[in-house]
């Protein structure tokens, strides 16, 4: 599966592609939701390193809004359990990812991205 | 004592495709327990596994840390992300695989941002050209097939490694005594200041195998 946590993560890696190649843009995505153990130290730990507006547009591309386009100083539970569920339990299982910029089209299926080029795109 | 993960779901149709756990595997997962109270200590948010082949080793480690901790695991074979995939399943964690290869499509948003990097690579020494068509035929042979010295593809991530060690980073390597640790150590100190310490190593039939642990 790619859950947001991931997603939020991989970049378009094609030779020359270095700007804009990030987040990928999903199509034709088809969503699981699995439940997932709450931690809020984990999510809190984690923040950090999330591109916040990736994470959001995305988790709105997918029709999950519960996420504000501004991430908020206090960090109540509320907040936490909506961001626990974007992460951790959305789960994209077939479709495909898009690249921003020169639009390479990494697959998923069976819940794995494949993010594999050919020995042409590779930098 | 971690038990070793249950694979019992895994078939011989799979370990045609995917590397089946075996000596090298069980020295890395031993090198893991006897580390696991520092690993716990440090609270790590991000591992990654290169090559997790059948998932063994990522499964193993998430026993060891539990759930709050991404498990990035990478292949190049699609077969062995479902396979690591599964192995999470079969043990009730939960593993994130990427058919990629090494850290590509990860390596530009974790710099400097992975707090455990496992890799157990291709390192039995082959011609070049068997261990490159190895790679681009993204099968089971890709997991031995180490090409000259049995370290080119290890080559090629030793030189990405220290850009996604995080502060605190800790990188395990898996290697055979053709590999020349010794100057594999010396030249990660001196390319990268990364030091080493080798924390376990065992003959295991013709080979002398070794779990070698760099940090900064």
């Amino acid at each position: 599966m790619v859950r947001l946590i991931t997603h939020n993560l991989l970049a378009c890696h094609v030779k020359g592609c270095t700007s804009n190649n990030f987040p990928l843009e999903f199509k034709d995505a088809k969503l699981e939701l699995r439940e997932a153990e709450y931690n809020p130290e984990f999510i809190r730990g984690f923040l950090p390193k999330i591109e916040w507006k990736a994470l959001v547009d995305t988790a709105r591309q997918l029709g999950d809004t519960s996420l504000p386009l501004e991430q908020p100083e206090m960090l109540d539970d509320e907040f936490l359990k909506n961001l626990h569920h974007v992460l951790l339990e959305i789960h994209v299982e077939e479709g495909s990812m898009i690249c921003p910029n020169c639009k390479h089209d990494y697959p998923i299926s069976n819940g794995i991205p494949n993010m594999l080029l050919a020995e042409h795109e590779i930098g | 004592m971690e038990p070793t993960p249950d694979l019992s779901h895994l078939t011989r149709r799979d370990y045609d495709r995917v590397y089946e756990p075996a000596e090298d595997t069980f020295l890395l997962l031993d090198a893991l327990e006897l580390d696991a109270n520092a690993l716990r200590a440090a609270k790590p948010q991000i591992c990654l596994e290169i090559g997790s082949g059948s998932g063994c080793v990522s499964t193993f480690l998430a026993k060891i840390l539990g759930p709050s901790v991404l498990y990035l695991c990478t292949d190049i074979n699609f077969h062995a992300c479902r396979c690591t995939f599964l192995t999470g399943v079969q043990n009730q964690v939960i593993l994130d695989p990427i058919n990629t290869s090494l850290d590509s499509a990860v390596r530009y948003r974790l710099v400097h941002g992975v707090d455990i990097i496992l890799f157990n690579p291709p390192y039995v020494p082959t011609s070049s050209d068997e261990a490159e068509d190895a790679q681009e035929g993204r099968t089971i042979e890709g997991s031995w097939a180490g090409g000259f010295n049995g370290m080119e593809l290890t080559n090629v991530f030793l030189e990405r490694v220290e850009h996604l060690m995080s502060l605190q980073g800790k990188f395990y390597l898996v290697a055979v005594k053709q590999n020349d640790i010794e100057h594999i150590r010396r030249s990660m100190l001196h390319s990268y200041g990364l030091k080493s310490e080798i924390v376990l190593q065992r003959r295991a039939g013709r080979e002398h195998l070794f779990v070698v642990r760099f940090t900064r």
